[in-house]
Order: structure tokens, then C-alpha cells, then sequence
């Protein structure tokens, strides 16, 4: 679904933080992203997601050249990617469902056909009680999952999530780990950008492991 | 919030009240509706509305008082008839009057009364003055035909040789210095008019670009969940639009208050010198149809000026965000 060959990329002049990475994300595959701090992995993430331009290489995405899209081609692109960002992204003065259902909103569709889905899906994720809540009163854990539902909610092809657990305490985070791996199981590619071992250690999962800018791969 | 409200359902049905309806009918806009940066965005654009509206009205009204006068003084001439030892006034002012009806272009021909003539005399010579007593010269008001004048210097020669002692004033001396005064007030105001326009323009380009700069996670976070760039664009149009016309209609409602105010102001006290003074200059105060319409047409450019600047932030904005991307080429 998204394949690099040969990808580097630098900032302004400076030396490449990534190098010659090459891999591709499989339909239906569930995969870690790791690497200590500072190794790019939040930077792959980018471009995993057509938000920062390689300086070399081929990425292809969904079956498209990413070097012969337009800006029109995005959004639909987009569409089929979830991203589940570190800072979460939530907006402050929409309720969580008004959040969730964000990516439905812009895509022009009518309220009264996935309101209840979106209030399901709110329920999946353990925030049933939390529906007409803005983000200011959520906890760290709670705007997590927010997230997570948001990324979820128009059943993109791929999921991308940077750090997922690192605002949570471990228990919510195998709760989350659990959220993933159903998603996974009905069809959803995951990447997974996380540095706690202890997460990874409960999946038997394929390992993508940044270190000084290349990537290792552990199948 | 949800135990909250369920509470109240249960105390409504115990009290036998209808269920409550249904909290939400309109989703929340996407643009947050109300913050510190719109309202100071509406004030300063009600304020700039304001002053280039009150500098449209100002201009108006000195063209059409200075086009006034000079229609005005071009409209009429006077005959002046100075007494004479031996020269009959009333037979003089009678033959003034036939040479001026019998030339082409003059449209009327008036001698000022007995009664007109003691009243334009009253402040230097008091009530009470007896014409026949005191010799004083007498005026003969001519009409002109403003399209058609007559021939001046015909008639002056032809009124000399009637009544030696009449001399004929075009009040041309007046109406030279007045038009070149109005000319150059009205150019001032075209001026200063423009500096505001261009005033008004910036200072709203700019405040709304300020006010933009407080949503760009939100044109972030909307770009990311897969919106086009219209969607975007749009939204922001639309909240924009609708604070630059409140502001605007605010600013103008104020500049219009503020010249209806002044004109009854002046009706009122139309005796007094001050009133006097101010009607001599601006003239009865009204800013016309004209007026009225620049102030509708500053509001509108104003508040279609704000929802621009909005939509191409967001498009500057978007370009930005995906300058980072791989579509920059």
C-alpha cells in the first residue's frame, strides 16, 4: 500500500536523517515503527503521510507516484489514511463527537447518517460517557482515544499513530495496543511509532527500527 | 454532563413536563464562532468603516455645496442704479427692467421693492428708513439662462446708454474665485478620501490576517482529516464575511446616524449664528442619494475585502503546510 525505495531526506543543508530506506507497508499488516528519540521516527510518520517531501527516492502511495500528485489528489489520499498524532490535534471548542465526526463533516455527509456509527465507535473506545465533553476536560488518556476514534472513523486502509501510549498509564495502554489489533484484524494496515518495549513485547509483530538514520527490519 | 441532564428529564416527567428536545439542531461551526482576535477584528473594521464613511459624506457634501454656489451666482446678475440729481428711480428701474426682458437668455427681470430694499438696508441703517428721504441706490435681480447666457458686455453697453446711471455686476470676479475653491476642496477631499480607502484596505487585510493567525491548527487539523482546500477556504470565507459585516454595517450605521444627526441639528437651529455658518459651509446637510449609496458600497467592499483576505490566508496557509509535502515538485 506504501512502498519507499531508496528515500533520504535533509533538512535545509544539513546531513541526511534518513538514509536509503527502503520497505513497504502490506495491506492488512501490523508493524512497530521504533528507534531511540531524535532517530526520525515522527519524521518517516510525515511522509508516510504526504506531509514532508523526501529530498531522494520513490514513494509510492496507494498505487500513486507521490512525486506526480497534485495538490487536488491530496485530500482523497488522505482520506483513506488514518493519523493518530502525538499531540492528539483535537479541536477545543468542538465536543468529541463533533471531533470524531470531523472527517465525515468535511466530507460533506449528512449528519443523520453516521451519527450513530460515530457514537458507537466513541463507545468502542471506552469515551461513552465523555460525548458532549470538549477536549479541555478529557485527560491525556481520554484525548488519546479521541484521537484514535477520529483516525478511525471513515475506516482508512492504513493507520499511522505516533507515540499512541505515551500519555497513558500501562494498563490503558494494552487497552489501546487491544484497540489496534481488532482494528488490524478487520482489515486496517497499522503502523505503530512507539519507543516502549514493554508495548512491543506483547505483540508478535514485524519491527521497523531506526537507528542513525537507516532502517533495520525484523519480520 | 449526560447524569445532568438525565436528572432534569427525570425532575420534568415527575413534574408532568414534556421531555426535554433534543440538545443539539445545528452542529458547532467549524470556525470557532466568537474570540478575543473576532471581536477586535469587527471593532477595528467598524471603526475604519466609520471613518471612510464619514470621509465619503464630508466630500459629498462640499461637492454639492460648492456645485450649489456656483450654479447659484451663476444664475442670477443685478443692475445697480445709482441716484441722481433729475433721474426718476421708479422710470429707471422700469426701463432697466424692459432692456433686460428683451435679451435673449435673461429669464426674469426684478427690481427690488420699497419693503426689500429697507430690509436689505435695516442692519447698517436701522428700522424705520423712509426711501424717499435719503437717496440710496436701488437693484434689479436678473435671471439668467444658465444653458444660454446673454451677451454681457451687449447688455452692459445697451443698459449705459438707457440710464447713464446704472452699472451692471455678473458677479464673474465671485465665480471665478469660487469655482477654483470649490475645485480645489473637492480635490482635497478626493485626496484624503483615497489615503483613507487605503487606510481602510490595509488596516483590514492586515487585522484579518492577525485574527486568521490564531486558527492555523485548525486549517492544519481540517487538511490532515482529508478536507479540500475549498472546504477550508469556505468555512473561514463564510465566518469572515459574517464579522466584516457586522462591523462594517456597525461603522456605516454610525457615519450615517452621526450626518442625519447633524442635518437635524442644523433644521433646529437654523437661526443661530453657528448653525448659520455650518449651512453656509456644508450647505442643508444632506448627503444625498449618493452619500448613501458610497456608505452601502464602503460596506460591502469592506466586508467582501474581509472574507477575501480570509480565504487567500487559507490558501497561503495550505500552501505552507504542503510545501513540506512531496507535491511541491
Amino acid at each position: 500500500m506504501i512502498r519507499f525505495e531508496n528515500v533520504g531526506l535533509r533538512y535545509d543543508m544539513g546531513p541526511e536523517v534518513l538514509r536509503d530506506l527502503t520497505f513497504s507497508i502490506q495491506r492488512q499488516s501490523f508493524q512497530f515503527l521504533t528507534g531511540p528519540s531524535g532517530a526520525g521516527k515522527t519524521s518517516l510518520l510525515r511522509m508516510l503521510f504526504l506531509a514532508l517531501k523526501p529530498t531522494r527516492g520513490l514513494i509510492t502511495v496507494l498505487g500513486r507516484d507521490a512525486s506526480t500528485l497534485t495538490r487536488a489528489d491530496l485530500p482523497s489520499i488522505r482520506r483513506r489514511i488514518g493519523v493518530v498524532f502525538q499531540d492528539f490535534r483535537l479541536l477545543d471548542h468542538l465536543t468529541t463527537y463533533e471531533n470524531v465526526a470531523l472527517p465525515l463533516r468535511v466530507r460533506g455527509k449528512e449528519e443523520s447518517t453516521y451519527r450513530q456509527d460515530v457514537i458507537e465507535l466513541i463507545k468502542w473506545v471506552g469515551l461513552g460517557e465523555r460525548v458532549d465533553a470538549p477536549p479541555v476536560v478529557l485527560s491525556g488518556g481520554e484525548k488519546q482515544r479521541a484521537a484514535i476514534a477520529r483516525a478511525l472513523i471513515d475506516q482508512p486502509d492504513i493507520l499511522l499513530a505516533d507515540e499512541p501510549t505515551g500519555n497513558v498509564d500501562p494498563p490503558l495502554a494494552r487497552r489501546l495496543l487491544r484497540l489496534f489489533m481488532e482494528l488490524n484484524r478487520t482489515g486496517t494496515a497499522v503502523v505503530i511509532a512507539t519507543h516502549d518495549l514493554a508495548l512491543m513485547d506483547q505483540v508478535e509483530a514485524r519491527r521497523l527500527i531506526l537507528s542513525d538514520g537507516r532502517l533495520d527490519i525484523y519480520d | 454532563m449526560i447524569e445532568f441532564g438525565e436528572r432534569i428529564d427525570e425532575w420534568r416527567e415527575r413534574l408532568g413536563l414534556p421531555r426535554r428536545k433534543p440538545r443539539r439542531t445545528r452542529p458547532t461551526p467549524i470556525v470557532p464562532p466568537a474570540n478575543v482576535a473576532g471581536r477586535a477584528l469587527m471593532t477595528v473594521i467598524g471603526i475604519m468603516t466609520f471613518l471612510a464613511s464619514l470621509t465619503l459624506g464630508a466630500v459629498t457634501l462640499v461637492s454639492d455645496t460648492a456645485a450649489n454656489w456656483q450654479s447659484q451666482i451663476a444664475r442670477e446678475i443685478t443692475v445697480q442704479i445709482k441716484p441722481d440729481e433729475g433721474l426718476d428711480m421708479n422710470a429707471a428701474l422700469q426701463t432697466v427692467q424692459m432692456i433686460a426682458l428683451e435679451t435673449r437668455g435673461v429669464t426674469g427681470a426684478d427690481a427690488l421693492g420699497d419693503a426689500a430694499t429697507q430690509r436689505l438696508l435695516e442692519p447698517w441703517l436701522g428700522e424705520g428708513l423712509d426711501l424717499e428721504e435719503l437717496p440710496v441706490p436701488r437693484l434689479v435681480v436678473i435671471g439668467i439662462d444658465e444653458r444660454n447666457p446673454p451677451d454681457f458686455e451687449q447688455l452692459r453697453t445697451r443698459l449705459r446708454t438707457a440710464v447713464p446711471a446704472a452699472s451692471l455686476d455678473d458677479h464673474r470676479a465671485w465665480v471665478s474665485r469660487l469655482v477654483s475653491m470649490a475645485h480645489a476642496t473637492v480635490l482635497i477631499g478626493a485626496a484624503i478620501l483615497t489615503l483613507v480607502m487605503i487606510a481602510t484596505v490595509l488596516t483590514v487585510v492586515f487585522a484579518t490576517r492577525g485574527a486568521m493567525s490564531g486558527n492555523r491548527h485548525i486549517i492544519e487539523v481540517l487538511h490532515f482529516v482529508g478536507a479540500k482546500a475549498g472546504f477550508i477556504a469556505g468555512e473561514f470565507q463564510r465566518h469572515f464575511l459574517k464579522l466584516g459585516l457586522a462591523g462594517a454595517v456597525i461603522g456605516g450605521a454610525a457615519a450615517l446616524i452621526v450626518f442625519v444627526a447633524m442635518g437635524r441639528w442644523t433644521q433646529m437651529n437654523q437661526a443661530t449664528p453657528e448653525a448659520d455658518q455650518i449651512t453656509a459651509l456644508f450647505g442643508s446637510f444632506s448627503i444625498g442619494w449618493s452619500g448613501y449609496a458610497g456608505v452601502v458600497i464602503i460596506v460591502v467592499t469592506v466586508a467582501g475585502l474581509t472574507a477575501m483576505t480570509s480565504r487567500l490566508t487559507v490558501k497561503r496557509q495550505l500552501a505552507a503546510i504542503d510545501m513540506l509535502s512531496p507535491v511541491e515538485g
